[in-house]
């Protein structure tokens, strides 16, 4: 019963929020959620750390961007086009990246995405370091327009709930069952029988497919598409993101990529401080709280049922 | 005028004469990545920031207090090292036990805070630093024209590396060493102090990228940017190579940056990714990396 209460209190939040805060910056911290939320899926579940996310993220964005205005598509298609294109890439990624492990997964990831990058410096599509601007956001199904911001917010706010929804299932599914026993353990989940590196790889292209879907609704959002969100310092960012919030809870990358979201607005004029301070939290919680804020909670709320 | 494929001789020998120079500074740099990863276990991100804060220091040590290129050599690794060995000390060690991921997490925390405190400070424009006067002016080779500091560059490269490397494979401390990366319990059972050889290999590691900036300053402008750009190449460096042998890093290091060099002049376009490139390649083919164990 309690469960459907928190929910419904959720959901009545979630769509009242609008009325009360900036809708772009939730949409903002919405799109950066999804972002978070599939990272982690490879992190928090596989214990695969991607350095390279941004790739998908950004090239999403930028295939949105063009599918919009060159080809002139409705947004459901441009963000379509912009998933399977991410989830293309990561299947590419991926099937590299896991030829290695641990901390060489990272540094091929990391290598493959700054490759990405420097193909947007160079590609013509990409209009280099000027981005595609001014991307119309259209009419859904060609019939809603996006336009009015209340009307976009409850879209994104669907379609981060359809990916949370997809990362939900997948986890709780015999599926995720075998990406954990991956990741406490892969030599036996082989021996069991798994071939763990096609649910390496199936994960790893679900993870980068999401991530695509947040960079293409971001740059519906923001109707740009620039060479920030193929950065190696966005990859850093969803890193951090779901390292603070908690990595392998539900709720953990949803809470860091609000946080991270709020202190960049905060700071949008300090300029460099938001970097030292995006640095100086990293050291903290891989220093002090490596559970992450989330993941801190829940272990203090379990430690104080087992004492009443 | 002679021509290799339609290019002008001197043009080609210059690219290349750059290219050697960017694999002299791969070479040092993934050698660092190497030594600290053999012993610590962990993937040093910092590299990149700590051979940027070599060349400011050279450049803060000139502009501040007047002390030139050749006492900065020594000078600027050293404070480099020992910044590393503060690092270690303080934050590296309580991550020993933990997953290694965790190290490279913590370094990535710490090459943003140093990367944004000097963009802070000085910007993103470059500091111009002079070539040493002893090191100026150029050597007329036939063929072409050799820069003297370009081809010192190259040299004090070559000697460090080949230095490590003895100091590694024929001397009684890198013997210990060695036997540290095997089995550092069993070492430390015998007497040696592992903990503080833990602490000295991670400065030694960061002084060698300090050196490096020193020796990149007077080539490429002193920027808070420099670390960051170069870090991740070095990254595809050490995938290439793979970490198991110093000769094999030294290797990697110098062919990449020829490679390199080439590419930029036969087709421009792809000098900026052909590293990547090679290392899909390679992750195809040999996915231990040319020189790697397998793992």
């Amino acid at each position: 019963m309690n469960r459907w209460i928190i929910a419904l209190i959720v959901l009545a939040v979630a769509l009242a929020a609008p009325f009360a805060i900036y809708p772009i910056f939730l949409m903002k911290a919405l799109c950066f959620a999804l972002f978070a939320v599939a990272f982690n899926l490879l992190l928090g579940y596989t214990g695969l750390l991607s350095f390279g996310h941004a790739a998908f993220f950004g090239m999403a964005s930028y295939v949105v961007g063009h599918a919009m205005i060159v080809w002139g598509t409705t947004p459901e298609l441009a963000l379509l086009a912009g998933v399977v294109v991410a989830g293309l890439m990561g299947l590419g990624f991926g099937f590299l990246a896991i030829r290695r492990q641990g901390i060489y997964f990272a540094m091929v990831t990391l290598a493959l995405a700054q490759m990405v990058y420097f193909f947007c410096l160079q590609a013509p599509f990409t209009h280099g370091e000027d981005g595609i601007q001014a991307i119309p956001r259209g009419k859904l199904f060609g019939l809603l327009p996006l336009d009015e911001p209340h009307t976009l917010y409850y879209v994104v706010l669907a379609i981060f709930a359809l990916g949370c929804a997809i990362v939900w299932r997948a986890v709780h599914s015999p599926f995720g069952q075998v990406l954990r026993a991956i990741r406490e353990n892969e030599p036996r989940a082989t021996s069991l029988g798994y071939r763990t590196r096609h649910y390496k790889l199936l994960a790893f292209v679900l993870s980068a497919s999401l991530a695509g879907l947040a960079g293409g609704t971001k740059a519906l959002v923001f109707e740009l598409a620039s060479l920030t969100d193929v950065h190696w310092h966005t990859s850093g960012e969803v890193v951090l993101m779901t390292l603070l919030g908690g990595m392998g809870t539900v709720l953990g990358p949803i809470a860091g990529a609000f946080v991270v979201v709020m202190i960049e607005n905060k700071f949008a004029d300090a300029g460099d401080w938001v970097t030292i301070l995006q640095g100086l939290i990293f050291v903290a919680v891989v220093l002090l709280f490596r559970r992450g804020i989330v993941g801190e909670a829940v272990e203090w709320w379990k430690r104080r049922k087992a004492q009443a | 005028m002679a021509s290799v494929f339609g290019i002008p001789l001197a043009v080609f020998m210059g690219q290349l004469l750059l290219g050697l120079i960017n694999g002299a500074f791969y070479a040092v740099l993934s050698l660092g990545l190497a030594l600290i990863f053999g012993l610590l276990n962990i993937i040093n991100f910092a590299h990149g920031a700590q051979y940027m804060m070599g060349a400011f220091a050279a450049w803060l040590l000139l502009t501040v207090l007047g002390i030139g290129y050749w006492p900065a050599l020594v000078l600027a690794p050293l404070i480099v090292g020992l910044f590393g060995m503060a690092v270690e000390r303080t934050m590296l060690r309580r991550l020993a036990k933990l997953d290694p991921l965790y190290g490279l997490l913590l370094t990535f925390g710490l090459a943003l805070v140093i990367e944004g405190l000097f963009r802070q400070q000085y910007g993103v424009s470059g500091q111009p630093y002079q070539v040493p006067e002893a090191l100026q002016g150029v050597i007329k080779l036939g063929f072409m024209f050799l820069p003297i500091y370009r081809g010192w560059v190259v040299l004090a490269s070559l000697v460090v590396c080949l230095g490590t490397w003895v100091a590694i494979e024929k001397t009684k401390l890198g013997a210990l060493l060695r036997a540290a990366t095997e089995n550092p319990s069993l070492v430390r059972a015998f007497g040696v102090n592992v903990p503080m050889m833990i602490t000295a290999t991670y400065g030694f590691g960061a002084a060698l990228a300090g050196l490096a900036g020193v020796l990149a300053a007077p080539v490429y402008a002193v920027n808070p940017l420099m670390g960051s750009n170069i870090i991740i190449v070095v990254f595809a460096v050490v995938v290439i190579g793979g970490m198991g042998s110093i000769l094999g890093s030294v290797l990697t290091g110098f062919g990449l940056g020829l490679i390199e060099g080439l590419t930029k002049v036969f087709y421009p376009e792809a000098s900026s990714t052909i590293i990547f490139v090679i290392m899909a390649i390679v992750l195809l083919v040999k996915p231990a990396g040319l020189f790697g164990k397998a793992g």
